[in-house]
């Protein structure tokens, strides 16, 4: 009996401690500090409405906008998941076909970025392969009525190592990317 | 290259930061009666128990205590968990959660597992992630460093081995709060959000109307990784680039997942006063994981086997994958989380090519190499009393550990904790492969089905947590199956072992001479690396040949 009510006052300490005190703590030095990533990122436009969480993969299917990776939850940021295909499941396969022909075919010679045909872990990932940006920027140069090499130059821009040395490859934040097109040059409806 | 740098960071460094840690985690579990401040605290604790927490326990009444504390803690979880569509810090209005799931959810954060058969943003209130995951997610790993501080006090032969509602506070505020107090700030500094305002709705530049999930996150997923939990914020866990948004909150989760069970080693160490002892356990733990992350990072090279004959650039097996942790983080991160029992993932696991989804699946059948905080190093603890006992027999001599002499009783009970892991993970693997409920429930029939089980049940009787999330495990029979998995996997190997301890200090402890079997040399270290191979992995070979063996060798 004295162990149950003893238990009972160490689980009340714990809980006004590791919760409701390290709770307290860590969200005030949060909303002080970084109130921007505190609250996820969000990116507003002009109007004040939200696009996006600058963390966050979004859909992009127009021809003038850098795609982001394949989503097997349909880029949901409020139902996140992967696929879970195993690597040697035909649907992946049958996708991956899929997605070659929307990004407008695909050679030996001139092979498709890997990251754009894989789904990533949470289906949410925000981010290309430089090489997968520069896989898609004849298409969006051309959506856009530039030069390709305009492209290219924010493309190189934007590309990272985002461990430093501690990582081979360098990635585009889409959105990112997708914002400063949309900035500094005219998308299509716009123009014509 | 960047692949020895990033191991060289990760395990190099936090080894390096678990031997202070270590040293400051013996003083505060067993602070002894020379420091005045650590009087102070016993103090303290011993006001904020009460009766029950005053005196040293015998070792039946450091479990029981254990118990019933472990109970106070899946009840109260279980009714938040149950009342949460009528608490409070309920922003997106969730709903009633299913009572088989609650079941599930209550054993799993409570045994320190965190299995998830949820997805948090879809299913939880702030008030359950914080009130009653977090809130186990600190006293269930507290509860694992006690029972290693009891076991450590048992063996230094002290009068008693404890009080465990005084140990259960000390890990908590002194161990546990203490470095989450370090980490969560770093992470809120380095992106990743601290918010209860609820989920929001952006209009992306395509038009579309997306909803973005946030909340309490940096508080949530610090914890998740200091205590070996492991239980996402999120429903994909640390792939979710609001819960790890960049290499760095991903390398110094890394390092959060194997520092406490570092250190538990060298906290063993200290409190028994052998320190080369716990060199060598600490070398045999570190060699293991080396060999897991070699053999992870090499099979998770090849591509992707679905693509092989389509135009797609050379590259590693991106499904599943997060671009900016880099190429070696999935599957480090796959070591070392199945590694700790800590099961949080950082690549989806499902997803592994078959040979690399076997490293995962051998280090929770090991569950010793480093393991679960406080619980990893009582596994090994195991391992040490089967190998000293057949070091014993083999030159013909009583087998004694540290003085301890190791006789039929003490065996028994250390094979019968041993057996009852590989027990609880390959008869619930073949009761689920052999009926529809498992059947029915895997992504694709055959060997990988068979694996997708397989992790499953490991996964659930290692106390790890993670999955081979194309399983559908959200029904009433995996539910429950998995919950009671769960907690026989959880309390037998704590309590087995502390018994074999309470028999031990029962005995006359025989001097120690140079014909004692030594425990603090290569020799030694050679026979427990052999044993954990013999008795862990040999166990299960069977099984791993049925599931991810298979699946390899039938690749196009």
């Amino acid at each position: 009996m004295s162990d149950l009510l003893s238990s009972l006052r160490v689980a009340l300490a714990t809980m006004a401690i590791c919760v409701a005190g390290y709770t307290a703590v860590i969200l005030g030095f949060a909303q002080a500090l970084t109130p921007i990533s505190a609250n996820g990122s969000l990116i507003t436009n002009d109007e004040g409405t939200v696009v996006g969480s600058r963390l966050v993969a979004q859909a992009f299917s127009s021809p003038e906008y850098f795609w982001s990776r394949p989503s097997a939850v349909d880029y949901d940021a409020g139902g996140a998941g992967g696929s879970n295909l195993s690597p040697a499941n035909p649907e992946i396969t049958a996708r991956a076909e899929e997605l070659i022909s929307a990004h407008g075919g695909a050679s030996a010679d001139a092979p498709i970025p890997a990251d754009l045909v894989t789904a990533s872990g949470a289906g949410l990932d925000p981010h290309i392969s430089l090489e997968g940006a520069l896989f898609q920027a004849p298409r969006v140069a051309e959506a856009r009525g530039v030069d390709v090499s305009e492209i290219e130059r924010r493309i190189e821009g934007r590309a990272v190592k985002p461990g430093g040395p501690f990582t081979a490859g360098r990635i585009v934040n889409v959105l990112d990317l997708n914002l400063a097109l949309d900035a500094d040059l005219a998308a299509p409806a716009a123009s014509q | 290259m960047e692949h020895i740098l990033v191991v060289t960071l990760i395990i190099g460094g936090t080894a390096f930061l678990s031997l202070p840690l270590g040293t400051y985690m013996a003083w505060a579990m067993d602070p002894g009666s020379t420091s005045p401040r650590g009087t102070r605290f016993t103090t303290l604790f011993e006001r904020v128990g009460g009766a029950g927490a005053t005196a040293g326990q015998s070792w039946q009444r450091y479990l029981a205590t254990l118990l019933v504390f472990n109970v106070v803690m899946f009840s109260v979880s279980f009714a938040i968990l149950t009342l949460q569509q009528h608490l409070p810090l309920n922003p997106d209005s969730k709903g009633a959660l299913d009572p088989t799931l609650i079941f599930n959810t209550a054993a799993s954060f409570t045994t320190n597992t965190n299995l998830q058969h949820y997805s948090g943003e879809v299913t939880m209130s702030y008030l359950s992630q914080l009130a009653a995951l977090m809130w186990l997610q600190f006293v269930s790993a507290a509860t694992g460093i006690a029972a290693l501080a009891a076991l450590a006090r048992g063996i230094a032969g002290r009068e008693t081995i404890g009080n465990f509602l005084i140990d259960v506070q000390r890990a908590s505020f002194l161990v546990l709060l203490p470095l989450a107090l370090l980490v969560a700030p770093a992470m809120v500094l380095l992106g990743v959000p601290m918010t209860l305002q609820g989920a929001v709705q952006a209009t992306t530049l395509d038009g579309a109307v997306q909803t973005i999930s946030r909340g309490p996150v940096a508080a949530f997923m610090t914890i998740k990784q200091l205590g070996t939990n492991g239980g996402g914020f999120f429903g994909p866990n640390a792939t979710h680039p609001l819960e790890n948004p960049s290499f760095w909150t991903n390398a110094l989760a890394m390092i959060a997942i194997i520092l406490v069970p570092m250190a538990c080693v060298w906290m063993f160490g200290r409190i028994i006063g052998r320190m080369r002892h716990a060199t060598v356990v600490f070398a045999v733990m570190t060699l293991f994981l080396l060999v897991k992350i070699g053999a992870a990072v090499t099979f998770e090279s090849a591509p992707t086997a679905a693509l092989t004959d389509l135009p797609v650039a050379e590259s590693s097996n991106l499904e599943g994958k997060e671009l900016r942790f880099g190429a070696t983080t999935g599957p480090l991160w796959a070591v070392l989380t199945t590694s700790t029992s800590n099961g949080s993932v950082g690549a989806m696991h499902d997803s592994l090519n078959p040979l690399t989804g076997l490293v995962p699946m051998a280090g929770m059948w090991l569950n010793a190499t480093f393991g679960g905080v406080g619980v990893g190093m009582i596994n090994m603890f195991l391992y040490i009393i089967v190998a000293v006992f057949v070091a014993g027999m083999m030159v013909g001599r009583t087998p004694e550990y540290l003085g301890h002499r190791i006789e039929a009783k003490e065996m028994r009970l250390a094979v019968l904790a041993l057996f009852a892991h590989a027990f609880l993970i390959l008869g619930g693997t073949a009761l689920f492969a052999a009926t529809p409920w498992g059947q029915s429930a895997v992504q694709d029939a055959g060997a990988h089905g068979f694996s997708e089980i397989l992790y499953e049940f490991s996964s659930a009787g290692a106390n790890n947590g993670s999955g081979f999330e194309g399983l559908g495990d959200g029904s009433w029979a995996f539910n429950i199956a998995t919950g009671i998995v769960m907690l026989l996997g959880r309390f037998l190997p704590i309590i087995l072992p502390i018994a074999i301890v309470g028999s031990l200090m029962a005995k006359r402890r025989a001097v120690e001479s140079c014909g004692t079997l030594g425990v603090e040399d290569t020799t030694f270290g050679s026979m427990l690396a052999i044993t954990v191979v013999i008795f862990g992995a040999l166990t299960f070979l069977p099984a791993a040949a049925l599931g991810p063996i298979a699946e390899h060798v039938s690749l196009p």
